[in-house]
């Protein structure tokens, strides 16, 4: 498993260490006061039925585009001083980390908002997809909440 | 020449992943949709009737954008990225 942190955009088929990323980010600065993170991860159940596995896939470049761009605008709208978007791709099983946002800044306030944001416009603009494995077979999701 | 690009749902309905069109001038977004309607009828159903978004080189296009030798043109259903 990876655990390369250099860069703070990353799309992967590897699994990530919460610990490790946070770290890093530790390191942009020594007046980081409040560090907030989003871990989305592999849930069993939806929309009432069982989940086996989910299958993500992406756009290569573009998707790195967009969380890139997400990345930059948390940073000029929301005042944090930097952020870190990571997204695995391929087989995840339940339970398993999907998705990390690390928004560090000088106070707490600002780190809350920019993950919460980043979270939603990461859904809205990113060329993403899950695939969710039932027992009633494969199914591409459409929207999620 | 365009390069067309399929995703998720879309890959299985043009029964393709990616379509090489060759062009000698720029085209509509109509007129792609008329050519990709040739081998899968369904999928230029659902590229007039809007309902997936369209991305020229990367960047969000619509139905008002021209497509030039060259380009990546890809059809993109609802994303559902995150957990």
């Amino acid at each position: 498993m990876s655990t390369t942190t250099d860069s703070k955009i990353r799309i992967q088929l590897e699994n990530f260490s919460v610990t490790d990323e946070i770290e890093a980010m530790k390191k942009v600065s020594r007046n980081i006061g409040g560090i907030t993170t989003f871990l989305g991860t592999g849930r069993e159940l939806s929309k009432g039925q069982n989940i086996a596995q989910l299958n993500f896939e992406h756009y290569p470049k573009m998707a790195e585009k967009k969380l890139e761009e997400i990345r930059q605008q948390a940073i000029k709208d929301h005042g944090i001083i930097d952020m870190s978007i990571i997204h695995r791709i391929g087989p995840i099983e339940i339970g398993e980390n999907i998705v990390l946002i690390v928004a560090v800044g000088e106070h707490r306030k600002e780190t809350f908002t920019a993950c919460e944001w980043a979270i939603a416009e990461l859904k809205r603009v990113t060329p993403i997809w899950k695939r969710e494995t039932t027992t009633n077979g494969e199914v591409w999701v459409q929207d999620t909440p | 020449m365009i390069t067309v690009k399929f995703f998720a749902s879309l890959k299985a309905i043009a029964e393709k992943e990616e379509e090489h069109i060759e062009v000698q001038s720029p085209i509509s977004m109509d007129q792609l949709s008329d050519i990709i309607s040739k081998t899968s009828p369904k999928m230029g159903d659902i590229i007039r009737d809007n309902k997936i978004m369209i991305s020229v080189n990367q960047e969000m296009a619509d139905a008002d954008t021209v497509i030039h030798d060259g380009d990546e043109v890809a059809f993109l259903p609802p994303f559902s990225g995150g957990s």
